[in-house]
């Protein structure tokens, strides 16, 4: 960080530690993008009728905030600027397998994001994040340049995870069993895992969209003799993993901040390393959830909705897991912890009425609703962005080697934290009542409550721009924070803030477990390094 | 450290490749005969079984899994369970679409709902009353 | 312990030898192939649902794939994979000139393929056996024969845009190897695309009956 100056060493860089940071301005850019979008359209549902837009205008902006939110933002986001930045070196690497790979990700990151960017000024897009046929095929919006965006970025998303498979099972430093990872690394690695198995699922889905769009081949349209549904199946076997994509990262982070300012061992190390795969592995099983008044088989929807109730299990133990971490342990209330804690509440909320969706019987009446959209707000939000805020807080330090203002931190999390309940909370109540999502428009008995939730809507921005401002400024005028200003025991605590080029001086040595805070005390610990021969 | 027979240059004897290749196209050959007489449902299924016999040769031997870590394997034969379980579960969709003409005609003999017809004057009527026969569904379905 | 053999396997800084370097491209060149894997399989599904739906005309429009054509393509492809493991071998052995013909005759096998393949789809086009819309033969029998075609086209297309990547590939090696880049101890591109390649092969092993040889 401290080494070569100037754009060009930037822009050509290999060291993951850059590509993380170039990766977090891009994914902070696309969250202000999405939120600006969000705020669009809570100004819009103020009250019934156009504001505004019309419902063709609103159709454009509810799309954009999801493509946005969810491809350029939450799918690359962890696992792209904090895998890239703190794997390695949690696991005493200096490097990720394939630097190059690494750097190409971004590029392909940012060409895909030119894509959807023509998109959005050449037409824009009306069909929602999901692009159903046949009105994805038939739309006059831009729906071809928006889709290779994506189908562009989904490979971005395919070589971090290929990175990260063979990083993590390659170049761990000598003494870092599995089991002696972090959690963090073991989240990333299950994340990348799906990156790799379901995102050229939905290559090909977009792919054959595109095709239909511009040749017309009949694929998806009964006239023809295709089917529209099909489409649903192909776009969910990759969009229910990709929920997954999102939130694990998340419950990574997670691992690490209860720990540490639990000041704790971790509780039940193995049953959260194994639940993280068996979310990975179950996520692949359940995609027809989505799908229950898709006109599917009752046959499917039944086996979806029974596999449904077991994907709930690992996120409960990791919960449970989590919350006995913290009992007796020695809480420390700074702002990543706030973020952490909100985590649970929000993240146990979103979870509980994911399985409420999943009872086949309910979601018929409750699927297309404002329950639906307040479900996916609170883990998407509730869990990875609260996550991500906590990691961002945690490591900003690391990063930059200067502190933030905590005075600030905190009442920005818990702006955030009521705004965000205020918001989405009583969306929930809609749902039941019968608001339906992407509409514009409504009737006069939900008034209320869309006014109150366009509120939370405000508070939450405030939070979010104000740890903005106190941010960047940290990043120049911050108090210098030493190596390991929360007293953490994971090996990048070890390095100076901001790290070395080389990230270790040599080969690192491990010397305890990533919680072993019943054992040792890690002041500023001095990494110790494995004798090598010269080279 | 000087040990170069590991398994990165494990070196096949030639008669391994070409036998190999002998038995690929041998394959080929007694897919195209058998193709050529009708088993009905099971052409397709033999012609898979041979796929399947010479996909693993060309991955055992020409790819070398045979002799690697068994890491690769693991990586190759996941991603096939994977697409198995893509096809297998949408199939449980698509080829049971139609179960729900069958349902429709002999709905559940004890599910009133389906031979109740709700109109304004009938609301004296209980559901009780109703032991019709399983030929009325249209009147009551909701379509 | 020779140094001057870790300098000429082009040792990166970030591994701590060159077996831990080879070990790594080769998982990440499975993991690769995994995607792949996935990627087709995505067509595999779409041609089982479409067969599974419209039997009929699979097997009337199938008739109508010239399986002779289909067999020496299989063919093509089998040795072409034979070619790349003995080019790889040849190398194994350092013997540099071996592996560029054998990579020659790869390159020149697919090739053969993609010209089959040229002949086989402008026929089709000549006769109006096109995907969708596009359709304009009359005589297959069955509701929307079409199918077939988009299946047909989509998966031989994507397959075919494969065998182009593969050939530009064994290409850049070509001309790798006959600048010397290569060795008994360093081959790994070679082997890398080698896997690559076989796959590819792998692919068409089910291409072949699947659009050929339906019963």
């Amino acid at each position: 960080m401290n080494e070569s100056k100037g754009i060009k060493s930037w822009l050509l860089t290999l060291d993951h530690k850059r590509i993380g940071i170039l990766y977090l301005i891009s994914v902070m850019s696309a969250f202000l993008a999405g939120g600006i979008f969000a705020l669009l359209i809570r100004f819009e549902l103020i009250s019934p009728g156009k504001e505004l837009f019309d419902a063709d205008g609103y159709n454009q902006v509810f799309t954009l905030h999801g493509a946005i939110m969810i491809f350029m933002f939450l799918i690359p986001s962890i696992p792209a600027a904090f895998g890239n930045f703190v794997m390695p070196l949690m696991i005493g690497a200096k490097d990720v397998a394939f630097p190059r790979l690494n750097l190409a990700s971004w590029y392909v990151y940012m060409a895909g994001a030119g894509f959807a960017l023509y998109a959005i000024f050449s037409g824009g897009i009306d069909t929602g994040w999901t692009f159903y046929t046949p009105y994805s095929t038939s739309t006059t919006t831009a729906v071809i340049p928006m889709t290779f965006g994506v189908f562009v970025m989904g490979f971005s998303s395919i070589f971090t995870g290929l990175n990260f498979i063979v990083t993590i099972h390659k170049l761990r430093a000598p003494g870092i069993t599995w089991f002696k990872m972090p959690l963090f690394v073991w989240g990333i690695y299950a994340t990348a895992l799906i990156q790799v198995l379901a995102t050229p699922v939905l290559g090909i889905t977009l792919a054959l969209l595109i095709v239909e769009r511009f040749a017309g081949i009949g694929i998806f349209d009964p006239a023809m003799g295709g089917d529209p549904v099909l489409f649903q199946h192909f776009f969910w076997f990759y969009s229910h993993p990709a929920v997954y994509i999102m939130i694990l990262p998340g419950m990574a982070i997670i691992s690490e901040l209860i720990a540490t300012f639990s000041h704790r061992h971790i509780f039940g190390y193995k049953f959260i390393a194994f639940s993280s795969l068996g979310i990975a592995i179950t996520g692949f099983l359940v995609w027809g959830h989505h799908m229950f008044i898709s006109g599917q088989s009752d046959l499917s929807s039944l086996i979806f909705s029974f596999i449904t109730f077991f994907v709930g299990v690992p996120s409960g133990i990791k919960i449970f897991n989590w919350i006995a971490t913290m009992y007796k342990g020695s809480i420390s209330l700074r702002a990543p912890m706030l973020w952490a804690i909100a985590f649970l509440l929000e993240f146990s909320i979103g979870g509980f009425t994911g399985i409420v969706l999943g009872a086949l019987s309910l979601d018929v009446h409750l699927h297309d609703t404002y329950f639906v959209v307040a479900h996916f707000h609170y883990v998407m939000v509730g869990g990875t962005v609260m996550a991500l805020f906590g990691g961002l807080h945690y490591w900003w330090p690391k990063i930059w080697g200067r502190m933030y203002n905590e005075t600030l931190a905190v009442i920005a999390a818990v702006l955030v934290f009521i705004g965000f309940n205020v918001t989405f909370f009583i969306q929930f109540i809609m749902g039941t009542q019968g608001m339906p999502r992407r509409y514009y428009t409504y009737l006069p008995q939900f008034e209320g409550m869309h006014g109150f939730s366009s509120i939370g809507a405000l508070i939450m921005a405030v939070g979010f721009f104000l740890i903005g401002g106190y941010l960047v400024y940290a990043m120049f005028k911050g108090k210098p924070a030493g190596p390991n200003p929360w007293k953490a025991l994971t090996m990048e605590w070890e390095t100076q803030s901001p790290p070395l080029a080389g990230n270790f001086e040599g080969t690192p040595k491990l010397r305890h477990g990533p919680y072993d805070y019943d054992k040792v005390v890690a002041e500023n610990a001095v990494p110790e390094y494995m004798h090598e021969p010269h080279r | 450290m000087s040990n170069h027979s590991t398994e990165h240059h494990h070196i096949l004897p030639l008669r391994v490749y070409f036998s190999v290749a002998a038995a690929l196209l041998a394959f080929t050959v007694i897919t195209v005969i058998i193709a050529q007489f009708q088993f009905g449902e099971f052409n397709l299924l033999i012609a898979m079984i041979i796929a399947a016999i010479k996909a693993s040769l060309v991955a055992l031997f020409f790819m070398h899994l045979k002799y690697d870590n068994r890491i690769y394997a693991v990586v190759f034969v996941g991603s096939l369970m994977f697409l198995a379980v893509f096809v297998i579960f949408t199939m449980f969709d698509t080829l049971r679409r139609g179960d729900i003409y069958e349902e429709v005609a002999h709905p559940l003999h004890d599910a009133r709902i389906y031979h109740q017809t709700i109109t304004p004057a009938d609301t004296s009527r209980t559901s009780s009353d109703t032991t019709h026969s399983s030929d009325k569904p249209a009147e009551s379905g909701h379509h | 312990m020779s140094h001057t053999a870790e300098h000429t396997t082009h040792l990166a800084h970030h591994f701590a030898d060159a077996q831990q370097q080879a070990d790594t491209a080769k998982l990440g060149t499975w993991v690769f192939l995994l995607t792949e894997v996935l990627l087709f399989g995505g067509l595999f599904c779409f041609y089982s649902i479409y067969r599974s739906w419209n039997p009929e005309i699979f097997h009337n429009a199938h008739k109508f794939l010239n399986v002779w054509l289909g067999a020496t393509n299989t063919v093509v492809l089998i040795v072409s994979s034979l070619t790349m493991a003995l080019a790889i071998r040849c190398m194994q052995l350092g013997e540099r000139k071996k592996t560029i013909w054998f990579l020659v005759a790869t390159v020149l096998l697919a090739g053969t393929f993609m010209v089959i393949k040229y002949f086989e789809y402008s026929h089709k086009i000549h006769l109006g056996q096109l995907p969708g819309q596009w359709y304009t033969f009359t005589e297959i029998a069955g509701t929307n024969p079409h199918i077939f075609f988009s299946a047909y086209f989509l998966m031989t297309g994507l397959h075919g845009f494969h065998v182009l990547g593969g050939i530009g590939l064994i290409i850049w090696l070509i001309i790798k190897t006959a600048r010397g880049g290569f060795s008994p101890e360093y081959y790994t591109p070679i082997e890398m695309t080698g896997l690559y390649w076989h796959l590819v092969d792998l692919i068409w092993i089910f291409l072949f009956p699947l659009f050929y040889l339906i019963g």
